[in-house]
Order: structure tokens, then C-alpha cells, then sequence
């Protein structure tokens, strides 16, 4: 088995795992915060966030999609490094455009730009809640349970910054693109395709895409168009 | 549909006297050049040309002629086998191009496979990969009957979808990263389908892995590019299947 | 003759092949370890003949001068491969498949030699099907049947239209086992240029390390020579670009005879050469011709406009249209054997009635079929074979007919061997097409495979055995033994000698030459006075090749100039070799028809009082005559008749 993770293949089947676990948690995620736009008065958005935070297998779960955030990074960096090694020389000339996606060849670029993406975000709203605080993140009762007022935080920052929002829009966008060749390879690589499922699996990782790119573009934009009033 | 003349094509392509010289790009004129003739009836001409001007004419590898060899390489305009699809080189004629266009001609490009000379690139790479595992471990002779073993006909047919492989080598031409997993996975699943390669399916799968590892190709990224580029469509769902060949022979270690 | 000693065995033809394995000697085990074995080619019958031996613990050395043994041009055969498995239930056998071999080899094949190779056919499917070869199967799992050319049973076995190409992977796949085991050391871009002799015995070859250029000494026991067909002689062939006649030519030169060397198969369905810039001719698969009708105009004025693209195939209404070989042979009509096929196409061709640019091709129609039974069930039967099409020629085949005309497709000629494929050098055999043995003056379709892997697999492993059990106190070949320094220097010699002409021609100036010459006049139609012409133009394009060839480049280095000038060379000595053998053959038999000899009805005639014997031709040296050597056939288990396809 140790010989399996320094295979070539062994190697991938670890981004295909790691990839697989964060499209999970993209997934919660954006359902969690999907909550942002269904109630204004913000409630049940913070009764979310306030579950995420205090819930302990949320808690343990947390470390542990850190890791696999780290594990899918670096390990992509190491091994695009190891595939552009294997070809020495580059071709003077290149049409690839009719044989691969753009999104297929340039999933580093994409990753690379989430990854910018992921680190503004983090700081505008995970640190923030979890260790420097922010004056916006007032205490409120919620049925009688204390809780920081989260969606305070994250709606008065898209209504006063209308660059984080497009940032937002813009890292939704990115993700989804990510995922359309992300969520299928996944799938390939782990032997899970034949000439049946190749076909299904991109269907399904389209619509996931578009389901994501969509749903973590909207929440921005509903703040940006005062949809909230 | 009747022949055309091209009157005029400039050929820009890697010249490269041998493994250790330095390459770089020539640039060579050709005239009246008829869009019935093949890719390498064009590279015939260009080189009786070069030779009575007294150049070296351009090396390349080509056999057959046909399509069937997988001798011929060519990185032609930016892609392997040039502008057409489910062709090899040879296949390629020339009224995929257009008067007046310059064509550039670069030899298959991976750590794997360097120059040899020209365009000619040294694929033993594949050679050894195969000898690591690729066949079936039976002698001549003290077989049973063909048809003691029926083999779903499906089955047979999927084996000979991988079996057309023709080890031409543009499917890591192709490869953002060099891969040579359809390559691999050609020869795996080919094998794989059949009752009498089953056998032996798990050391295949593991012996040929490492042999192309070690031999310094990159990683598969499912761009699907060697699909796309491959003169006989063997399809990436292979490549699934050795990575679950593979899967399951290193679990049961 | 005692040079000829066939060493067919006695008895009756069935248990000649039984009686003679018992009869021959074996080597032990231990005594193989200590023997060697050159294997020079690595198609079907080279690679299966290696991977055989090393299997049998021999050390074996196998050469081809492509990058990987995979690359050999049996790759290429497409319709399939013959074995008398009767699994078919329609009353095949092994006596069938032989009766239909040698009728289809026109009587010029020897009896002992083409049973055996029908009795052994079963045993190569098996092995295959063990190899992993994915034959074409039926919805119930057993093997499927094609019905072929020339034979009244189904016993073609195929792998799509790729039959060779997957036959080939499995004898590839079989050699890389015994690589990787160490048993065969393999030697990939090495072409081989001599035969090295000692005490009369062949020890060893001289090779070129292709991408080196280093001249190498290999020293062995025994040396095969597995290295194909010399249809290349003609420049347009199907045959690959590297396809050459120079290893059993270097074989002819050692002693070696060379027989039936003007038996070549002309096949009828290529497409038409294009202009004057043409390299290569594709075959398209006989197949074709069980769907396609095939026609050329009646009236000449239609042929002309055809010829200058004033109107297309379609613009000729049917009644205009003459199906020629329905009408010249109702019986058997578009299903003609290759050789009556390709002679009428020649025929109106030359009376003008050829339907292309160059007035050299006539329409394969498949509109007829189509009509009869939908596009649908053409294209699941040729849809490759018509995309292929497509792309060589810009045409759609489902809407226009295509163009075919006859091409060089297969040398049955080839170096003589014994019933032990061995030549009249001791040690030195020649298996697969390279060898003249098994097909006679035409062969059937699917039976070159079949004669490939029958040599490779399951004869030669047996009779090579009765060579080298006398050779196991030889020790080590010794390649500095001064033979071998001869035999260097001599090859050495000769690299340089062209590579110092210097002159101001490129190599295919003078194959396309040769190429013409034999067309025209050792083609597919022959007679006293141009094979006489063609024995002097070749003499003519030999002292200006020698005098004018340039090869650029260098000699220390990969030189695909040098190797094609070293291989056009022997050509030509080749072309000449079957121009006498055809000019000697005053009779039509098979893919030879001399104009002299002929039905009123311009039908071939064959001989059979003066000719029914194997040509076998002496080198006598440089620019000397070589003597002519004549095996007699004898005929015990078949009566001669003519062939008749009315």
C-alpha cells in the first residue's frame, strides 16, 4: 500500500479523494449559506452558523477539512510540477483547444485563482467570526440562545463593498469552472467511469457546477441589488 | 474534390543532428504540392529537394503507410497528427492545409521519448513498459481448444476497442503532462477484458505502472486530450479501468 | 540435382509431418542453453519463431530494423487468418484447406509443404485465442467465420478488419515475455546487411546500428531470416516504406538459392495511384468485392470525359456501364481470384477505358448494394474501410463509387528451404513470405498469416532442432574469427563505396526508375521481348545508380538516405533475378501470365509438361549469369487441372 501513493496513480487518487471530501463540504456550505437569502431578518441564517460553530462533529470536522484544503493544495502544486518536468522541451506551437476544456488543462490556474479567492474570503468572514472578532458581530438571542449576529457581518459587507461582492461573484464563478472538469475526474480517477457513466457523471458534474457557481454567485448579488429590502 | 495545386507552403520544422546537439527551427520552401498527396509524400518531395540542394534531408519515422504501424509521429501544427482526426500522419493529405501556409513541424515532445534525430524520437519507453507485464504468460504449444472458453461477445469487442492501439506514442504527445496512461491502459483493458489475460490482470496492472513511472512520464489529469488525438479513439474510460486494476491490486497487497 | 535435397518425407501425405517430428532430432535442455539463435525480421513469422525458441530455452538474438517489433508489416494484412477448425459444420478439413491452397497456388506449390501447413492451421487459433488475440466472436461466445476468396467453406478467423495487427500483438506480446525473461535479446533500428559463413555453415550477421551507424558482428548457431517480401522492387506497392528484399537477398549471395522470384501477387483492389507524387499504395480489403460491383465505362467518349473530369461516375446511366468481370466470368462475376480480377482491370484500362486522370483505375460501385440492402448494413460491414477511404481521397464511397486499380501486394517467390525450412546454407532458414514454400504462383487470401505463424510457432521450433543437435559441441560463435573481419569489411566496403558516389540524384530517382521498368514490363502482364527490355534498362539504371546516387548526411549517424541507397541496390540485382525467372517460366500460372501464353480467349494457360517445377536460381558472383536449379513438383494427392472462373 505505501508503494500505492507514490504511483503516479496513487498520486492522483489522493486529489481525487481530497477534492471529492471538499466538494462535500462546498456543497453544506452553500447550503448553509443559502440560508443568507431565504430570511431577511437573518435568523436563521445565524441559528446555522451558530449549529457549524458549536456542533462537535462540526468541531472535529473542521481540523480535518483544513487538512484536506492543505493535502488538495500542495499536492497539486507538487504535482504539476512533476508533470511539467516530463516534458523537457516545450512545443513552439500548440492547438489543444479542440481535443481538452480550457478548464481541463488549467486547473492549477483555477485552483491557484480560489485559492486567492478562498484566502480573502477567510479573512473578511472566518477570521473575523472565529478570532479577531468585529464590531459588527453583535450578540443576539435567538430563542433563547445566545449567538454572534453573523449575518450582520456578511450582509453589511456586501451592501458596503461592492469590490468583495464581485470578488465573491467572481470566486463562485471560478470554483464552478473548477468543478466542471473537478467533479468527474474525481469520479475517473477512482475507476468509478466507463463508456455508460462517462457521460452521466459529466452531466451530473455540469449541473453541479452550475448549481455552485450559481448559488455562491447569488448570495453577493442579493446584497449588491438590495434584494433584501 | 479534384486535386488542387498549392503553389506555394513554407515548412518550419526541428532540426536536430542527433540526441546531444541543441535543435532549433528551419524554415524550407515548397512549390506545387498537389492536396491529393499524403503529409509524408509532401515530406518525400521537400527532402528530394533539400538533397539535390545539398541538404541533409529531414529525418522522420514512417512504415506502412497506412494508418496500421503507429511508426509515423509528427507534431503538426500544434497537434499530433496534424489537423484532422482519426488519422495518423501518413493518413494526413494535404488539402487539409491551405496555399500559402507556413506549417510547422515539431517532433513528439516528452522526457520519455527524446530525439534521436530530426523529427525521430526514441520510443523504447514503450517497449519496456510492455515487456513489464503486457501479455500473457503462456508458451507455445499444450493450449486447450479456442473454443473452450466462450467470451461474451461484448466483452471481445471492448478488448478489441483497446487492442487497436497502435503505440504511436501521440497520445503523450498530445498530454499536457506526457502521460502515457492510454497507452498503458490500452494494454491493461485489452487484456483485462479477456478470461485469459484476467490471469495475471493485478501484476500487469502493477508492473506496468511502475515501469512507466520510472520512465519519467507525467501524471494523467483526465484532460481527455489523448482521446481527442488518438488516430484509433481508444477511449479514457480505459484509463478508469487501469485505475481501478491498479486500486485493487495494491489494496490486496 | 543434389543441391535440391527437399527431404520430404515418405509416406503417405497425412502422417508426413507425424513421421517426420518423430524422425528428427531434439536438443536437450541443457544443450539449448549453450546454443544461439538469430532471428532477423519480426513479423509474424519472425516474432513468433523467436519468442518460440527463447520459450524453449534457446538464447535467441532478434533484429528489425523499425523501432519495435510491433511495427512489422504483417500489422497491415486486414481480412484474416485460415485455420481448418471446421467450426462451421460445413465440411471443412485440413485436406480441404490444403486441396484449396495449392489449386489456388495454380499447381506450383509443393504437396508436403502446404499440407502440413493446413494440418498445423487449428493449433495457431488456439494459441492465439490463449495470447489473447480478440478474435471476432458470435453473440453466444465461440468464435465467429468469414467466407474468403477462391474457397467454397468459412474458415477465416478476424479480428475486425485488423486481423494482422492483433495476430502480430499477440506474437509481440509473446516475444516481450521472453525479453523481459532475458531469454531473446532484442535489437530494434538494426538492419541486418549480411550473412556470415564459416566452414559453409551460417554463424552470424553483420547488422548496422541504424541510429549509430556502427557496423556489428553477431555470432550464433544458427541464423533465420524472417524478413518478408521484395514487392518493394516495383517502388508502388502496399507494402511498407522499409519493406525490403536486401536480408534474403544477402542470403541469395551466401548460397542461398532464390525461388519462383517472379511469382508476385498483384492485388486488385488499391487505391489508383494519383499523379506523379505518390509514395505508397493503400489496399482496400478484398472484402469489398463481395458488395461492390465493379465497372468502367462502354463507350470510350464517356471514359474520356471521366479522364478529364468533364462528367462524374454518376452521370453514366447503367446501360452505359460495362461489368466486365460479370460479363466475362458469370459464374464466379465480382469474386474472381486476384489474379483474373487485377489482369481485366489492366485489360480495359489499356484499351482506354480506365476512369481516372491517369486512365489507370476502374469503379467498385456500391450503389447496387445499397439499394439491395441499405446503407446501413454496407456501413456496418466496410465502414472503416470506407472512412479510410474517405480520407485518402476526398470521395464518399456511400455516394460515389470508388476507384481501385491492381498494386504489388505479395512476393510468393522467396528463398528455397528444404521441408525443414532450411536453404542450401546449412544453418541459415527462411520462414514466413520471405520463403518461397507454401503458396506457388498465387496465394489465397488470409494465408499469409496463416503461413506466417505456422512456420514460427509450430515448425520451424521443431525442425531447427534437427540442425542443432549436431551443433552442440560447437562452442560460443567467435565473432572475431576472420570470416566475420571478411565479412565486416566487405560490408563496410560497400556503405562506403555509395556513400563516396556523390553523384547528383536522390535514391527514389532510381527506385521510381526500377519501379517502372517493372511495371511495365515484369507486371502484371509479360512477355519474351519486354522482359528482355527489362533485363537490359535494369542493367542501365544499376551503372547510372552507381555512377549518379547522392546520399547526404552521415555515415555515423541515423541515415535513412544511406539505408534506402543500400536497399535500392539489391532491388535492382532483384528486378533482374525476376525478370529472368519470369522470361525462363514461358507459361502463365498464378500472378504470372505470359502474353505467350494464353487462351483465345486471352484466359491464362498453364504448362504443366514443361514447367511444373520450382525455379531455383544460383548466384554465380558479381555481373555473372546465375544458374538456374529446378525442383520438380510431384503431384500425388491432387489432380492438375486448369482453373476456370467462367
Amino acid at each position: 500500500m505505501s508503494k500505492f501513493l507514490t504511483a503516479s496513480i496513487g498520486r492522483k487518487f489522493v486529489m481525487s479523494l481530497s477534492g471529492l471530501f471538499l466538494m462535500v463540504f462546498i456543497a453544506v456550505h452553500l447550503g448553509l449559506n443559502l440560508l443568507l437569502i431565504f430570511d431577511n431578518s437573518g435568523e436563521l441564517f445565524n441559528q446555522g452558523a451558530h449549529f457549524m460553530a458549536t456542533n462537535p462533529l462540526i468541531k472535529v470536522m473542521e481540523p480535518i477539512l483544513g487538512l484536506g484544503f492543505v493535502i488538495h493544495i500542495v499536492w497539486s502544486f507538487f504535482l504539476e510540477f512533476v508533470n511539467w518536468k516530463a516534458r523537457p522541451v516545450k512545443y513552439a506551437q500548440k492547438n489543444m483547444s479542440g481535443a481538452s476544456t480550457w478548464a481541463s488543462r488549467n486547473m492549477l490556474v483555477l485552483g491557484a485563482l480560489v485559492l486567492v479567492f478562498l484566502i480573502i474570503h477567510m479573512i473578511n468572514f472566518f477570521v473575523k467570526m472565529k478570532f479577531t472578532g468585529d464590531p459588527l458581530l453583535t450578540e443576539v438571542t435567538i430563542n433563547g440562545t445566545h449567538m454572534h449576529n453573523a449575518y450582520a457581518l456578511v450582509s453589511a459587507t456586501f451592501i458596503n463593498s461592492t469590490v468583495l461582492g464581485i470578488l465573491h461573484i467572481l470566486g463562485g464563478v471560478l470554483l464552478g469552472i473548477h468543478l466542471s472538469h473537478g467533479f468527474w475526474s474525481s469520479f475517473q480517477t477512482l475507476g468509478l467511469n466507463n463508456k455508460n457513466w462517462l457521460q452521466r457523471w459529466k452531466a451530473i458534474g455540469n449541473i453541479y457546477a452550475v448549481l455552485i457557481a450559481v448559488g455562491y454567485a447569488v448570495i453577493p448579488l442579493y446584497f449588491m441589488l438590495g434584494m433584501y429590502k | 474534390m479534384a486535386d488542387k495545386i498549392l503553389k506555394k507552403l513554407k515548412i518550419k520544422v526541428w532540426r536536430q543532428n542527433n540526441a546531444k546537439s541543441k535543435g532549433k527551427f528551419e524554415t524550407y520552401t515548397i512549390e506545387n504540392i498537389s492536396t491529393g498527396s499524403s503529409f509524408l509524400e509532401m515530406m518525400d518531395i521537400l527532402n528530394n529537394q533539400l538533397i539535390e540542394e545539398g541538404i541533409d534531408p529531414i529525418a522522420f519515422d514512417h512504415d506502412c503507410r497506412e494508418g496500421i504501424c503507429g511508426t509515423c509521429s509528427l507534431y503538426i501544427n500544434g497537434r499530433p497528427h496534424g489537423p484532422d482526426t482519426e488519422v495518423t500522419t501518413c493518413q494526413l493529405h494535404m488539402r487539409k492545409f491551405k496555399d500559402g501556409e507556413t506549417i510547422t513541424i515539431e517532433p513528439w515532445r516528452a522526457r520519455a521519448f527524446p530525439v534521436i534525430k530530426d523529427l525521430v524520437v526514441d520510443r523504447t519507453a514503450f517497449e519496456k513498459i510492455l515487456q513489464a507485464g503486457g501479455f500473457v504468460s503462456v508458451n507455445t504449444g499444450g493450449v486447450p481448444d479456442a473454443n473452450t472458453i466462450p467470451i461474451n461477445r461484448d466483452d471481445a469487442e471492448e478488448s478489441m476497442d483497446a487492442a487497436a492501439c497502435i503505440g504511436c506514442g501521440a497520445c503523450v504527445a498530445a498530454c499536457k503532462n506526457s502521460s502515457a496512461m492510454l497507452f498503458v491502459s490500452a494494454k491493461v483493458s485489452h487484456l483485462a477484458k479477456l478470461p485469459q489475460g484476467k490471469v495475471e490482470a493485478k501484476s500487469r496492472a502493477k508492473n506496468m505502472v511502475s515501469k512507466m513511472d520510472e520512465l519519467g512520464f507525467g501524471g494523467c489529469t483526465n484532460t481527455q486530450a489523448c482521446e481527442a488525438e488518438c488516430p484509433k479513439s481508444i477511449s479514457i474510460t480505459n484509463i478508469a479501468r487501469l485505475n481501478r486494476e491498479y486500486l485493487v491490486a495494491r489494496i490486496s497487497e | 540435382m543434389s543441391i535440391l535435397e527437399s527431404k520430404i518425407p515418405a509416406g503417405p501425405l497425412a502422417e508426413k509431418w507425424n513421421n517426420h517430428k518423430s524422425a528428427i532430432k531434439v536438443v536437450s535442455p541443457a544443450n539449448k542453453r549453450k546454443l544461439e539463435i538469430i532471428v532477423v525480421g519480426t513479423g509474424l513469422g519472425g516474432a513468433s519463431a523467436a519468442a518460440s525458441l527463447a520459450e524453449l530455452g534457446y538464447n535467441v538474438k532478434a533484429f528489425c530494423y523499425q523501432d519495435s517489433p510491433r511495427r512489422a508489416h504483417s500489422i497491415a494484412a486486414q481480412g484474416g487468418i485460415n485455420a481448418a477448425k471446421n467450426y462451421q459444420n460445413d465440411n471443412d478439413s485440413v485436406f480441404r484447406l490444403f486441396y484449396d491452397t495449392i489449386k489456388g497456388g495454380d499447381y506450383r506449390a509443393r504437396e508436403a509443404n502446404v499440407y502440413r501447413l493446413a494440418e498445423v492451421s487449428p493449433n495457431i487459433i488456439d494459441q492465439c485465442v490463449a495470447q489473447g488475440v480478440p478474435f471476432g466472436r458470435e453473440y453466444g461466445g465461440l468464435l465467429d467465420n468469414r467466407s474468403f476468396g477462391g474457397v467454397l467453406v468459412s474458415r477465416t478467423f478476424y479480428a475486425r478488419g485488423q486481423t494482422g495487427q492483433q495476430l502480430l500483438i499477440g506474437a509481440y506480446q509473446a516475444l516481450n515475455r521472453q525479453i523481459s525473461k532475458g531469454n531473446v535479446e532484442m535489437f530494434n533500428r538494426h538492419e541486418m546487411l549480411d550473412v556470415v559463413k564459416i566452414d559453409g555453415k551460417a554463424r552470424g550477421i553483420i547488422a548496422r546500428d541504424m541510429v549509430s551507424g556502427e557496423i556489428k558482428r553477431f555470432g550464433a548457431h544458427a541464423v533465420v531470416v524472417a524478413t518478408g517480401g521484395y514487392g518493394n522492387v516495383f517502388f508502388l506497392s502496399t507494402n511498407a516504406m522499409g519493406s525490403n528484399g536486401s536480408a534474403a537477398w544477402q542470403c541469395y549471395k551466401q548460397g542461398a538459392l532464390m525461388s519462383n522470384p517472379c511469382f508476385v501477387q498483384i492485388h486488385p483492389t488499391c487505391i489508383p495511384v494519383h499523379g506523379d507524387q505518390q509514395s505508397k499504395l493503400t489496399l482496400m480489403s478484398e472484402s469489398l468485392r463481395n458488395d461492390g460491383r465493379v465497372w468502367v465505362p462502354k463507350k470510350k467518349e464517356d471514359a474520356v470525359k471521366l479522364q478529364k473530369g468533364e462528367i462524374r461516375a454518376n452521370d453514366i446511366p447503367d446501360e452505359d456501364r460495362d461489368f466486365y468481370l460479370e460479363r466475362r466470368y458469370p459464374s464466379y462475376g465480382n469474386l474472381v481470384p486476384r489474379d483474373v480480377a487485377s489482369r481485366a482491370a489492366k485489360e480495359r484500362c489499356d484499351e482506354g477505358f480506365g476512369v481516372n486522370g491517369e486512365g489507370k483505375a476502374v469503379f467498385l460501385d456500391f450503389k447496387y448494394s445499397i439499394e439491395r440492402l441499405g446503407k446501413d448494413v454496407i456501413e456496418a460491414r466496410y465502414g472503416n474501410l470506407f472512412q479510410m477511404y474517405e480520407k485518402i481521397t476526398d470521395v464518399d464511397p456511400y455516394k460515389e463509387p470508388m476507384m481501385i486499380y491492381p498494386a504489388i501486394h505479395y512476393s510468393m517467390g522467396g528463398t528455397w528451404v528444404d521441408y525443414n525450412l532450411m536453404t542450401t546454407v546449412p544453418g541459415l532458414y527462411s520462414i514466413g513470405e520471405a520463403n518461397f514454400s507454401d503458396h506457388g504462383a498465387n496465394r489465397l487470401g488470409a494465408s499469409a498469416l496463416m503461413q506466417g505463424l505456422a512456420d514460427g510457432y509450430f515448425i520451424l521450433p521443431y525442425t531447427i532442432g534437427d540442425y542443432l543437435a549436431d551443433e552442440i559441441m560447437t562452442p560460443k560463435i567467435d565473432v572475431k574469427a576472420p570470416e566475420f573481419d571478411a565479412a565486416e569489411r566487405a560490408v563496410s566496403g560497400r556503405i562506403e563505396k555509395l556513400f563516396n558516389i556523390k553523384g547528383s540524384k536522390p535514391v527514389d530517382y532510381f527506385h521510381k526508375k526500377l519501379g517502372q521498368t517493372m511495371w511495365d514490363n515484369v507486371g502484371m502482364a509479360r512477355n519474351a521481348e519486354g522482359l528482355k527490355k527489362a533485363i537490359t534498362d535494369i542493367k542501365e539504371i544499376r551503372a547510372e545508380f552507381w555512377k549518379d546516387v547522392r546520399i547526404p548526411g552521415e555515415l555515423n549517424n541515423l541515415n535513412p538516405e544511406l539505408e534506402k541507397a543500400g536497399r535500392v541496390a539489391d532491388f535492382l540485382d532483384i528486378g533482374e533475378l525476376m525478370a529472368r525467372d519470369a522470361l525462363d517460366r514461358n507459361e502463365s500460372c498464378g500472378g504470372h501470365f505470359r502474353e505467350e501464353s494464353a487462351t483465345e480467349e486471352g484466359e491464362a494457360k498453364r504448362n504443366d509438361e514443361k514447367f511444373t517445377y520450382v525455379s531455383c536460381w544460383e548466384y554465380k558472383g558479381e555481373g555473372e549469369e546465375p544458374t538456374l536449379h529446378k525442383e520438380d513438383l510431384v503431384f500425388e494427392n491432387v489432380k492438375l487441372t486448369q482453373r476456370s472462373y467462367k
